[in-house]
């Protein structure tokens, strides 16, 4: 099968209401990527050990999902934050995290919004959470070589997830999400992985993550939603459901392109209200599936894929510059 | 056919009904003397409970139909005829209609277009921190509760063709079709999204969300996406 191209697909308007889209750089740990061969031996996620065992068992698998959710901390709630300059601030960031084309756009390339992979407006746990993020910087990244400033961590999430340009480190949106993010780690420790910190680790599928059975899943629980063809859905010229790969959605730099990342955010939290539904297997493979297609350039693209696969994604969980479904990804990379 | 003068235009599809009848395999349903009049085989006008205009009847309950994805409203006729919508008054009616008739039904209910008697202006719901408003525009995430408006739209207009519009139907019907779910005498929800979010959802919760829908702004103009 041929990968169908995109051009098809119309882009976001000016006048988007925006509920789009969707972050994947933007996750609280460490972008290194596990390695991802059948032999290595699973590693269980400190909060849901239970559901290592068993891919088929999809109650406990459930309960063990909304294990870390259960144990996690609470942030404050949303009508605590306060009058004046500094709620204000706080208030704009939730703004530009929900509706991030409609205010923060000269920064935005895409039809995403950063509360598509942090549900709950950034507040959900196993669903990166800002209050879990929040006092993990500054931190050394291996995806840069450095020690990483909150804000650079965030410029990250712009240049990848959201397929545009860093925001300066001085400038309103940076400021506001940052302020928002401090906001909400409130009474939270800092300096450790707190429970419900960035996506669960699943461990390893008794079977190598299947694009032509990730298909199957997508069809049967994704579709519905996203789209037969994972374009997402609109209303008004802005995304209600946001695209899963293709122009409008994240790059081949962004987290969730790493198909480990993307099955354990499926895992917990897809579909909305059945989190934790799908077996082990099937997230892995829908994973596979999504990060399988075409999608904008890695903006550290050297001119060859071959080159940028061994500078930028030389581990197993990046399908990047790999042939998938009979198609070298990457060589042919989305363009608005 | 259409003519200016609206009776007479009911008057001739009176007519025709009366002396040519229907063929349930014809090729040209006229769904619009089918949705007016009903037909000789015991199937009611649609408008008598859901008005001439498509707007329902809020007190009573009757959904709006004007306006609505054509695909929903085929899938809701096809399955009150199955029974995998159990409605006792809807199934006979849909029973009683054939595949095709079904089909020009809802496409007629899609074009026709939002009754200005639904139309309100926009209000300060934005800044409306009800729990209502909480529920439709936040979710209630702590127990897998998704906002209404994630799935459901920017003020519940309603996302393609598996989720319809909130805003324009009554608090009577949200609320009838939420406690439906959540007590599983309504099943037919893909994926069982509603079943799952609506066990969460306590009856003032109901009561809640489906009062701030109604109060929700529409537009006359233009159809729902």
């Amino acid at each position: 099968m041929k990968l169908r191209p995109f051009g098809s697909v119309p882009g976001p308007r000016l006048l988007a209401l925006g509920v789009t889209a969707v972050l994947g750089a933007c996750s609280g740990k460490p972008v290194g990527g596990l390695p991802a061969t059948a032999a290595s031996a699973p590693l269980p996620h400190p909060s849901s050990v239970s559901h290592a065992s068993s891919a088929a068992a999809a109650s406990s698998a459930d309960d063990a999902a909304n294990a870390a959710r259960k144990t996690a901390f609470v942030p404050p709630a949303e009508s605590t934050i306060p009058e004046g300059p500094y709620g204000d601030m706080v208030r704009l960031g939730r703004a530009i995290f929900t509706h991030t084309r409609e205010n923060a756009g000269a920064y935005v390339g895409n039809g995403l919004n950063c509360s598509n992979c942090h549900l709950d407006a950034g507040r959900l746990a196993d669903s990166a959470p800002l209050w879990a993020a929040w006092g993990m910087y500054p931190a050394y990244r291996k995806k840069n070589k450095h020690v990483n400033s909150y804000g650079e961590r965030l410029q990250g999430c712009f240049m990848y997830s959201m397929n545009g340009k860093a925001p300066p480190l001085d400038s309103k949106e940076l400021i506001a999400l940052e302020t928002y993010s401090y906001w909400m780690a409130k009474g939270a420790p800092a300096g450790t992985k707190l429970p419900g910190a960035g996506y669960p680790d699943l461990p390893k599928p008794a079977q190598a993550p299947d694009f032509a059975r990730g298909k199957t899943v997508f069809e049967s629980h994704c579709a519905l939603c996203h789209g037969a063809d994972g374009q997402g859905q609109k209303v008004a010229g802005a995304y209600v459901f946001p695209p899963l790969w293709g122009p409008d959605s994240f790059n081949w730099g962004a987290g969730m392109h790493s198909v480990d990342t993307a099955a354990g955010f499926i895992k917990a939290n897809m579909p909305f209200s059945r989190g934790g539904s799908l077996s082990d297997q099937d997230a892995w493979d829908v994973a596979m599936y999504m990060d399988g297609h075409e999608r904008p350039q890695d903006p550290r693209f050297t001119g060859n894929v071959a080159a940028t696969r061994k500078a930028f994604h030389d581990n197993p969980n990046s399908p990047y510059g790999t042939e998938v479904n009979g198609h070298l990804l990457g060589s042919q990379p989305m363009k608005k | 056919m259409r003519t200016a003068a609206p009776f007479a235009r009911l008057a001739g599809m009176f007519a025709s009904a009366l002396l040519l009848g229907w063929s349930p395999l014809g090729a040209a349903v006229d769904a619009s003397t089918l949705a007016n009049l009903g037909d000789a085989h015991g199937v009611a006008p649609c408008a008598s409970c859901h008005g001439a205009d498509g707007a329902g009847q809020a007190a009573a309950g009757f959904p709006r139909l004007a306006g609505l994805n054509g695909a929903y409203l085929r899938k809701q006729l096809d399955d009150f005829a199955s029974g995998a919508r159990e409605n006792a008054v809807m199934k006979p009616i849909a029973t009683a209609l054939d595949a095709d008739e079904r089909k020009a039904i809802s496409d007629y209910y899609a074009k026709l277009p939002i009754p200005a008697v639904l139309a309100k202006p926009a209000t300060e719901n934005s800044k409306d921190d009800s729990p209502g408003a909480l529920l439709a525009t936040r979710g209630r995430w702590s127990q897998q509760v998704p906002g209404c408006e994630q799935c459901h739209g920017p003020g519940g207009v309603g996302v393609g063709e598996h989720f319809p519009p909130l805003a324009g139907q009554s608090d009577v019907y949200i609320r009838n079709q939420l406690k439906a779910w959540k007590q599983g005498t309504r099943h037919n929800d893909p994926l069982d999204l509603m079943k799952h979010l609506s066990a969460a959802l306590s009856d003032n919760d109901i009561d809640e969300v489906s009062a701030w829908f109604a109060a929700q702004p529409l537009s006359a103009r233009g159809a729902t996406p």
